[in-house]
C-alpha cells in the first residue's frame, strides 16, 4: 500500500466524488461550526432558493465576533451599545429558528470563541472535515481534523448540501526537533515558523506539524499553533493524533461515550503520517533555539525575538511604510518600548492554560501607571474555571478588566478598541493596520510575555518572570 | 451573476506586497447582514482621513482611477480574514478583476464566486503592469489570456470548472446540489 500523510488519509476518506480535470472533488464537512459575522447572507440565500439546512446536527452555531464582553450588556442591565452588533446578533438568533438550528446563545453557558468552545465541547475530534466562515478554523487541526476556513457563500454551500468543492492542496510538513526552552511558548513557536517561511511560505498547502517539540505540546499548544497557520498563508494546519489528543477529549459532552470511545480511538490511531510518505515540501526548526518572539510590523512574518532589533531593510519601501504605521526606526531595540494597551485574549490565546501563564506573571504584581489590561476568557466555561481557581482575582487585583468571552481587542468588531497611535502587546493573531482599531499599533506575542508588559509597562522578556 | 467573458479596462495600481482583507474592508464594517454598498467602505483606513474626507494621495482617489475595472496589486493580495465582504466591496466599487503574482487561497476562492476574476501573472508582466499604470488591458476568460497594449499576451490559470461558472453566469450550488444522491450515499455509508 502506498504510504500516506495524516492528510491525505483525512481527505480521502471525505471524498463523495472523485476530482476529475474539469471538476473539483465534492468533500463531504463532517461539522460546520456558524457564527454571526460570516453568516447572514448564507441564510438569505438558503431563503430564496428555498432551501433547508441539511444537517442541522452536524451545525454548531454561537456568537463571539461582534459581541460585548461588558457584563451588563450581555445578562441584562444595559443594551447591547453597538446598535449594527445587535441587529446581526439578532438576525442570527432568527435564522436559527427558522432553520431549525441549535444555538448557543448569547447568555448561555456553552458560549465562547467558537474555535474555543468546539474543542471543549468535544465536537472537534481528529479526522473530521470542520469548516466554517472564519480563517481561524485552522485551530481545530491541532486534533488531526482538517479543518479550514472559507467564505460566506461556502457557507451556504456546507448549509445546503454539507458539501465543499475543493481542488486537493498540497503538503507543507514542518518538522519541529527537540524541545521548547523553558519560558518559551507555543506562540513563540508559530510566530518563528511565520517569521521562517514567511506570510505566503503556506499558500496553497496543508501544514502537518511534526517532530519531538510538537508531540510534547499541549492541546492547548497545539492549538496555538495551528490557529496560526492561516498566518502563513497555509488554510490549514495539523497534528497527527496521540495519547494528549485522547486524553483531552475523553468525557467531554460531545466525544464518543462507551465502546464508542474505544472504537473510535482504535481509527484515531490510524491517522498518523506512514513512514515514507512524501509531502511537497518540508521546512526543519530547532525549537531549542526559539526565544520569546514580538512583532515589530503589519503582519505577522515582520517578527523578532524580544531581545533584537527592527530589521533594517533600505530601498524597501512597503518594508519602510509598514514601520512608519508602527512608529518604529531600523535598527531600533524592540526590548523597553513603552505600550499602553496590553490584550490578553483571542482564539490563539485565551484558553484556560494561556490565563494560568499570565496570571502567574501577574500574581502579586500591578498593571503600570498608565496601562490598560483587557483579559478576555476564550469561552464562559474558560472564565468560570479562571474564577473557581483564583487566576481571575489575579488579573483584577493587577489591576486588568475582567471580561466575558467573545473575539473582543483581537478584531475590535464589537467595540473593544485600540485608541489611534497607541501600542498594544496582544495575544491575538493579526498585526494588520487597524486591526485592533483605526491607527492602533499592535505587538503580537504570547500571554506570557503580554502580561510581563503589562507589569512593566515596557516590552519584556517574560523570563525575567518565570524562571 | 453576470458571464464574464472578456474584461477591458485600465488599470488600478497598488504595488504593496501582502494587502490584507482587514484593509480591504476593516472589521467594523462587517457588521451587516447583507452584501449591499460595502464599496463606500473599500481600503477605508487608506482612503479617508481621521476627518471622514477622502485622502486625495490615495490611490483610488485619484481621478485617472475612476472607472477601472481591473486592478494590479503586489504579491499575496487578500492573505488574513476569510471575509467575503472583501470581494463585495472591490466589486461594488466597480472592479471586476485582481491581478497579482500570487492570491491568497481564500480570498482567491471567495472571489471566483463572487464575479471578480484572480488573474495570477509571472513577476515580469507584473512588474510591467506596475510600471504602466492606467494602462489598457484585456482579460480574455475564454481563452486565459491576458494582452497587453504593446501587443504581448500572457496566459493565466483558472480552475476549470470556476471558468465554467464564471463564463456561464452560474454558481457552484446547483452542481453540489445536484450531487444529492452521491451526498446521501456517502451519508449511509458513513454513518
Amino acid at each position: 500500500m502506498t504510504a500516506k500523510t495524516l492528510f491525505e488519509k483525512v481527505w480521502e476518506r471525505h471524498v463523495v466524488v472523485p476530482e476529475t480535470a474539469d471538476t473539483p472533488a465534492v468533500l463531504y464537512i463532517d461539522l460546520h461550526l456558524t457564527h454571526e459575522v460570516t453568516s447572514p447572507q448564507a441564510f438569505s440565500v438558503l431563503r430564496s432558493r428555498g432551501l433547508k439546512v441539511r444537517r442541522p446536527d452536524r451545525t454548531l452555531v454561537t456568537m463571539d465576533h461582534s459581541t460585548p464582553t461588558d457584563t451588563a450588556q450581555i445578562f441584562g442591565g444595559k443594551p447591547i451599545a453597538l446598535e449594527s452588533a445587535a441587529k446581526q446578533i439578532r438576525q442570527l438568533e432568527q435564522n436559527c429558528v427558522e432553520f431549525g438550528l441549535d444555538l448557543i446563545g448569547l447568555t448561555d453557558e456553552r458560549r465562547g470563541i467558537v474555535h474555543i468552545i468546539g474543542p471543549e465541547l468535544g465536537a472537534t475530534q481528529p479526522g473530521k472535515t470542520i469548516v466554517c466562515g472564519d480563517s481561524h478554523t485552522s485551530t481545530h487541526g491541532a486534533f488531526g481534523a482538517l479543518a479550514f476556513g472559507i467564505g460566506t457563500t461556502e457557507v451556504g454551500y456546507v448549509l445546503a448540501t454539507q458539501c465543499l468543492l475543493q481542488r486537493r492542496p498540497k503538503t507543507l510538513a514542518i518538522e519541529v526537533a527537540k524541545r521548547l526552552a523553558p519560558g518559551v511558548s507555543a506562540k513563540d513557536l508559530v510566530l518563528a515558523i511565520i517569521g521562517r517561511i514567511g506570510v505566503n511560505g503556506g499558500t496553497g498547502h496543508v501544514i502537518e506539524y511534526r517532530g519531538t517539540a510538537i508531540e510534547a505540546l499541549s492541546m492547548d499548544e497545539r492549538m496555538t499553533v495551528c490557529n496560526m497557520s492561516i498566518e502563513a498563508g497555509a488554510r490549514a494546519g495539523m497534528v497527527a493524533p496521540d495519547e494528549t489528543t485522547f486524553a483531552y477529549l475523553k468525557g467531554r459532552p460531545r466525544a464518543p461515550q462507551g465502546e464508542a470511545w474505544d472504537r473510535a480511538v482504535a481509527d484515531w490511531r490510524t491517522l498518523r503520517t506512514d513512514a515514507g510518505a512524501v509531502f511537497d515540501k518540508v521546512v526543519s526548526l530547532d525549537a531549542a533555539a526559539i526565544e520569546p518572539m514580538i512583532t515589530y510590523g503589519t503582519n505577522p512574518g515582520m517578527v523578532a525575538p524580544i531581545s533584537g532589533r527592527v530589521p533594517e531593510r533600505p530601498g524597501d519601501a512597503v518594508f519602510a511604510r509598514s514601520l512608519e504605521y508602527m512608529g518604529l526606526a531600523p535598527g531600533e531595540l524592540l526590548r523597553d518600548k513603552p505600550v499602553q494597551v496590553v490584550f490578553v485574549g483571542s482564539c490563539t490565546n485565551a484558553r484556560i492554560s494561556d490565563l494560568e501563564v499570565a496570571a502567574k506573571v501577574l500574581a502579586g504584581r500591578k498593571v503600570a501607571p498608565g496601562v490598560r489590561m483587557l483579559v478576555v476568557p476564550g469561552s464562559q466555561q474558560v472564565k468560570h474555571e479562571a474564577e473557581a481557581r483564583g487566576l481571575a482575582k489575579v488579573f483584577t487585583d493587577a489591576g486588568a478588566e475582567w471580561r466575558e468571552s467573545g473575539c473582543s481587542m483581537c478584531l475590535g468588531m464589537n467595540g473593544d478598541t485600540v485608541p489611534q497611535g497607541q501600542y498594544c502587546v496582544s495575544t491575538s493573531n493579526r498585526n494588520f493596520e487597524g486591526r485592533q482599531g483605526s491607527g492602533a499599533r499592535t505587538l503580537l506575542a504570547s500571554p506570557a510575555t503580554a502580561a510581563a508588559t503589562a507589569v512593566r509597562g515596557r516590552v519584556t522578556d517574560p523570563r525575567e518572570f518565570l524562571n | 451573476m453576470d458571464p464574464i467573458t472578456v474584461i477591458r479596462s485600465r488599470t488600478a495600481v497598488m504595488p504593496s506586497s501582502n494587502i490584507d482583507t482587514d484593509q480591504i474592508i476593516p472589521a467594523r464594517f462587517l457588521t451587516t447582514t447583507t452584501r449591499d454598498g460595502l464599496g463606500a467602505a473599500l481600503f477605508a483606513d487608506w482612503r479617508y482621513g481621521a476627518d471622514g474626507r477622502p485622502n486625495p494621495e490615495f490611490v483610488l482617489n485619484r481621478p485617472e482611477a475612476q472607472g477601472c475595472e481591473i486592478l494590479v496589486a503586489g504579491r499575496n493580495i487578500g492573505c488574513g480574514s476569510s471575509r467575503e465582504h472583501a470581494p463585495w466591496a472591490l466589486l461594488d466599487f466597480g472592479f471586476r478583476a485582481v491581478i497579482s503574482t500570487e492570491i491568497a487561497d481564500i480570498f482567491r476562492s471567495n472571489s471566483l464566486k463572487n464575479g471578480l476574476l484572480p488573474v495570477v501573472v509571472d513577476e515580469a508582466t507584473h512588474a510591467w503592469l506596475v510600471a504602466n499604470p492606467g494602462a489598457e488591458v484585456e482579460i480574455d476568460l475564454p481563452s486565459t489570456t491576458l494582452r497587453l497594449p504593446d501587443g504581448r499576451s500572457v496566459r493565466f490559470p483558472v480552475e476549470a470548472f470556476a471558468r465554467y461558472c464564471l463564463m456561464n453566469g452560474v454558481d457552484e450550488l446547483g452542481y453540489l446540489l445536484k450531487q444529492a444522491d452521491a451526498i446521501a450515499a456517502y451519508e449511509r455509508h458513513a454513518g
